[in-house]
Order: C-alpha cells, then sequence, then structure tokens
C-alpha cells in the first residue's frame, strides 16, 4: 500500500458513480448508459492510493488509517482510523459512516462496516471491513464531529 | 541450497512487508501470488458458532449417515449424495441438479464449504446446517417435510441421535408428513399442529442440519500438483520447472496476471466467497434468476439463520449478517464465485451449467458479453486461443480430489 494524501479525483468520481448507480436503479441498461457517458472510473495516479494522512473534501479533517495489520482479501477485519481536525489535534466525539467499494466494477463494499469502539486520541476503530476483490478500492469516510461534517476518501489497492 | 532459501526468506519478507501487491508481470508477484493461492493458507476450518455440535465425532458420524440416507426424502430415492456423489466431488455433472423434480441451478460442490460465510449460488443460507436444511424441504430436491424426517430420524437414528443432541421429543401425533413446504396437505397438516409440536418437530429437523454440518466439514479439496509447484517454489526460492508444464506455468502467470482471474478466485479455496455478474447468459427454460440481489433479504429473514431461535451462536457472534451489506442494484443477477480447486473435474459450469467445457467458460470469460440482466463485471480479455489453452491447462492443474477421513468418503 503506497501512501499519499490528496482528494483531487474524488468529487468528480463520486458523481460519475451516482450518476451510475442512479440508472442502474431505475433498470436502464448500465452498459449502454457507461459508454454513452463514459463514466467507468480512471484508476487514480499511485500517488493517490495509500493509509493516509488524507485531508477530508473541504480540509476540516485529516485521516489516517492505522490498520493492525496489512489489509488482506477476504478477512473480516477492524481498522482504527486517526482523525485530526485542520490545526492537526485529535478530534473525539465523532461519527464516522463508512462507504466505498470499487469503481471499476461499479459495486460497493461487500459489508456494511460500523464505527466501533473510540480508543482516545482521535482513533477509532471501524468494524466489518472486508475487502473481495484484488485491485482499486475506494473507502470513504463521511465524519461528523462538533467541527463540523465532511467526508474523506481512501484510494487502496489490495 | 542456502542461496535459494536466502532468496526464498527474501521474498516472504518483501511479500510481508507490503500492504499491497508487488507490481503484476514481475517474479516477486508471481511468488507472492502462488503463496497467497496454496492450499498451505487454507487453515483449520473457522468456527461455526450457530451449531455447537459443528466439530462433535459422533455428530458428524450421524450426520455421514444421514447425508447418503435416501429415507430423507418423498420417494425414498434421493439422498444429499444424490446430487453430492462422492464418485464426482460431491456433486453430479449435470447441468441442473435432479432430485425428485429438476431444480434451476447447477448443483454446487461441498468440500470446502466450511470456509465459506454464505451458501449456495446466491448466498442465502449463512451456514452449512442451514443449508443442508434447504434441499430438504425443497418440493424439487427430496421434497419431504420436516415432519417426515423427524419420524425418520425416530425410527432409524434414535439411538445415533440422542446420543448427540439428547432425548428426542415424543413424536406421537405428529403427522407422518407436515412441514411450511409447496406441498398442499404437508403444509396443511403443518398449520394445524399446536405450535409446541411443531418445536419439538423443527428442533430434530435442525439437528439434522447440524449433523450433516459437522460430517462435511471433514470434506476438503485435498492438495493439487499446482500446491506442489507452489511448495517448491517457496521452499528453494525458484519457480520449479519440473512440477507443471510450461503451459500450466504460463497459464499460471496469465491467472495471476493478464487474466485477471485473482480479481474474484482469490485465496487458497480460488474464491472470494462473494457474489458477481459475470454476464453468464440464461439457460433456455428456466425463470428469471436475479441471483444474490433478493437473497440478501432471504438470509436476513431465513428461519435458521445464524440469530434464529434455533442457532447456538451468542449474541455477538453472527459477524456476518451484522455486517451484511444491504441489497444494492450491482447484485442483480450476481452469482457465488465457485472454488476452481477440482474445477476440471466438475463439467458442466455456471449456476445452471450453461457451459459444457473450461474452453467454453474461459472463451466467455475472453469475450464479456453483456449481461442478460444488471452489468458484467467482466471486461474483455483480448486473451489468444493460445493463452486460452494455457490458462485451462493451469486450471487442470488444480485437482487434487477430496481431503477427508477414509470413512467419509463414501456412503457407511
Amino acid at each position: 500500500m503506497k501512501n499519499l494524501a490528496s482528494k483531487s479525483h474524488g468529487a468528480r468520481r463520486r458523481v460519475a458513480l451516482i450518476a451510475a448507480i442512479a440508472v442502474l436503479a431505475a433498470g436502464t441498461s448500465a452498459c449502454s448508459l457507461l459508454s454513452m457517458v463514459g463514466v467507468v472510473a480512471k484508476r487514480p495516479a499511485e500517488s493517490e492510493f495509500g493509509l493516509g494522512p488524507r485531508v477530508s473534501a473541504n480540509q476540516k479533517y485529516t485521516a489516517t488509517l492505522q490498520p493492525r495489520e496489512p489489509l488482506r482479501l477476504r478477512r473480516l477485519q477492524t481498522v482504527p482510523v486517526r482523525i485530526t481536525d485542520a490545526a492537526g489535534r485529535p478530534v473525539e466525539q465523532a461519527r464516522i459512516a463508512v462507504d466505498g467499494g470499487m469503481p471499476e466494477h461499479l459495486h460497493g463494499l461487500p459489508t456494511q462496516p460500523r464505527l466501533g469502539r473510540s480508543l482516545g486520541n482521535g482513533v477509532y476503530e471501524l468494524d466489518g471491513v472486508r475487502f473481495s476483490m484484488g485491485g482499486w478500492w475506494e473507502f470513504k469516510l463521511a465524519i461528523e464531529s462538533p467541527a463540523g461534517a465532511d467526508s474523506v476518501t481512501f484510494n487502496l489497492s489490495l | 541450497m542456502i542461496r535459494h532459501a536466502c532468496l526464498a526468506a527474501a521474498l516472504l519478507a518483501s511479500a510481508a512487508a507490503h500492504a499491497g501487491p508487488a507490481a503484476p508481470g514481475t517474479e516477486h508477484h508471481a511468488f507472492h501470488e502462488a503463496l497467497a493461492l496454496s492450499i498451505e493458507g487454507v487453515g483449520p476450518v473457522p468456527p461455526d458458532p450457530g451449531n455447537r455440535w459443528a466439530d462433535d465425532a459422533a455428530a458428524a458420524d450421524l450426520g455421514h449417515k444421514l447425508f447418503f440416507d435416501a429415507r430423507l426424502s418423498a420417494n425414498g430415492k434421493v439422498s444429499c449424495a444424490t446430487c453430492h456423489d462422492p464418485a464426482k466431488e460431491f456433486q453430479d455433472g449435470v447441468p441442473l441438479a435432479k432430485g425428485v423434480g429438476t431444480t434451476d441451478r447447477r448443483t454446487m460442490p461441498v468440500a470446502g464449504t466450511a470456509h465459506s460465510p454464505f451458501l449456495f449460488w446466491d448466498g442465502r443460507k449463512d451456514s452449512q446446517w442451514a443449508q443442508a436444511l434447504g434441499p430438504l424441504e425443497s418440493a424439487v430436491e427430496h421434497g419431504g417435510s420436516r415432519a417426515q424426517y423427524a419420524h425418520v430420524v425416530a425410527a432409524h437414528y434414535r439411538r445415533d441421535y440422542e446420543r448427540v443432541f439428547g432425548a428426542l421429543p415424543d413424536l406421537r401425533g405428529v403427522p407422518a408428513a407436515a412441514g411450511p413446504v409447496a406441498d398442499p396437505a404437508a403444509r396443511a397438516a403443518w398449520e394445524r399442529m399446536p405450535q409446541g409440536q411443531r418445536d419439538a418437530v423443527t428442533g430434530v429437523f435442525v439437528n439434522v442440519g447440524k449433523a450433516i454440518a459437522a460430517y462435511e466439514r471433514h470434506l476438503q479439496p485435498a492438495a493439487s500438483r499446482f500446491d506442489r509447484f507452489a511448495a517448491e517454489w517457496k521452499r528453494t526460492g525458484t519457480q520449479p520447472k519440473d512440477v507443471l508444464s510450461a503451459d500450466e506455468r504460463a497459464g499460471f502467470a496469465l491467472f495471476v496476471g493478464k487474466a485477471n482471474c485473482t480479481e474474484c478466485h482469490n485465496g487458497p479455496l480460488f474464491t472470494n466467497n462473494e457474489f458477481h455478474n459475470t454476464g453468464v447468459p440464461r439457460r433456455a427454460g428456466l425463470p428469471e434468476d436475479h441471483g444474490r440481489l433478493p437473497a440478501v433479504a432471504g438470509v436476513r429473514a431465513d428461519e435458521f439463520n445464524c440469530r434464529s431461535r434455533w442457532s447456538d451462536a451468542k449474541p455477538g457472534e453472527c459477524k456476518e449478517l451484522e455486517f451484511l451489506a444491504p441489497a444494492s442494484a450491482a447484485q442483480e443477477r450476481a452469482f457465488k464465485v465457485p472454488s476452481l480447486r477440482n474445477v476440471a473435474e466438475r463439467s458442466p459450469y455456471m449456476h445452471a451449467g450453461q457451459f459444457v467445457t473450461l474452453a467454453q467458460v474461459l472463451v466467455h470469460y475472453n469475450r464479456a458479453p453483456s449481461a442478460p440482466a444488471g452489468r458484467t463485471e467482466l471486461r474483455p480479455l483480448g486473451l489468444s486461443a493460445a493463452e486460452l489453452g494455457q490458462l485451462e491447462a493451469f486450471l487442470r492443474s488444480l485437482s487434487g480430489g477430496i481431503d477427508a477421513p477414509a470413512k467419509y468418503r463414501s456412503a457407511p
């Protein structure tokens, strides 16, 4: 897993993904849509991949995934994440929702991970994380705290 | 030798240190992938918290007998082994399973399913014991009812049963055929039974499933020539040239490389245990099959799931259900990724036996046609005929038979 941080492609990909999912839900042929508007997401540059630190879309937070062992395929795992605010202080009392998936495959995470224990110092456990396929995954955290709501997307290569 | 061992150690250390995969196409990547696919990584079967007898030897012995007993069917001719034939790697070799009738899907292999969180092509069951109960009450598989099966247990397995599960309930007054099944008479009889009597019958039925599961946990895929290849590579640090043929080795490189097979067929059982739409064509004459999509709600509501009253799991032990993702459009016509171990012995292929040969399967994956419904996850591979032949050769190196105690490899 290579390090690094940035948020550049996130918004565009999200729009594309939402559009594709909306049409899927409406029952239209996904393939025809995809070829029409070309929304198959493009894998980001290698510099976009990694466990972080990664800055949230509106710069409210910086998040760093801190798995106790390397992320692995197939295993149901708990992944700690450390959240700091714009000043670098640990964020306590955060609420975190997890989403994500494989943009190249147009499917979401195989499980629905949830916020688990708060370990203090801005570190939270995310329970029920699984990556089922090799390849590019987006791992998205929607973070809420007294500092406000923001989201951060990690690109992970399994 | 020392040099080889050092190289292997260095490669292993490197593989462990990288959180991500090595660069595809490199020897390091291929080595990493060979180890990840090797049967050495399977490990012991995971616990089944819902079945407290999962590892009970007497339960497995009873399950072995039940697995082969055709009295557990409407016509006295269908046992689990009818479709899960031990002479055929515990499957039947036909496109659609035939019990008392014909099903809409291909029989799945049994070996290694103890490692699978969700069972069936659509994952509508979350344990081996819950899975085993499905066909027993299917109108086209065993075709019987839980009351009938409870009577079979009482008549023929009382001692074996009571040794494991304790006293059988009093079945006097229980109709010969009764259960929540399609047969109108058996269903009506079930609905007339008092709740306590129904629970007693269901309790016996559930234990039949748990005993069969205890047996099935002993059925595992055995090491193949590929595993010898991987083990030798690990031992020496050099890709061996005398275990797999040149075509098989080239097929392995494609499998872990540009054919993208390990996106789904990963890990020591060659499956990620997930569900994907790969654009498999419909089989003529069958009703629309939505695959995983409806089964997500199905397993949540299943009478015998890990959280049900019939499960032995404690609160917090049903992790798979707890973190089960909600149904989504991507699950339309998504089907279970089967293990590829012994795949060459298991024609025909796909969830309704749509392809007869491995070559046909590979042509399908190479072309990546549109899905009949939903969206295929495949992308065209652009492989040559020679490369497809190499991939097939590699797949044939995954045959190793079944690893099980000798007494469990055939009928008792």
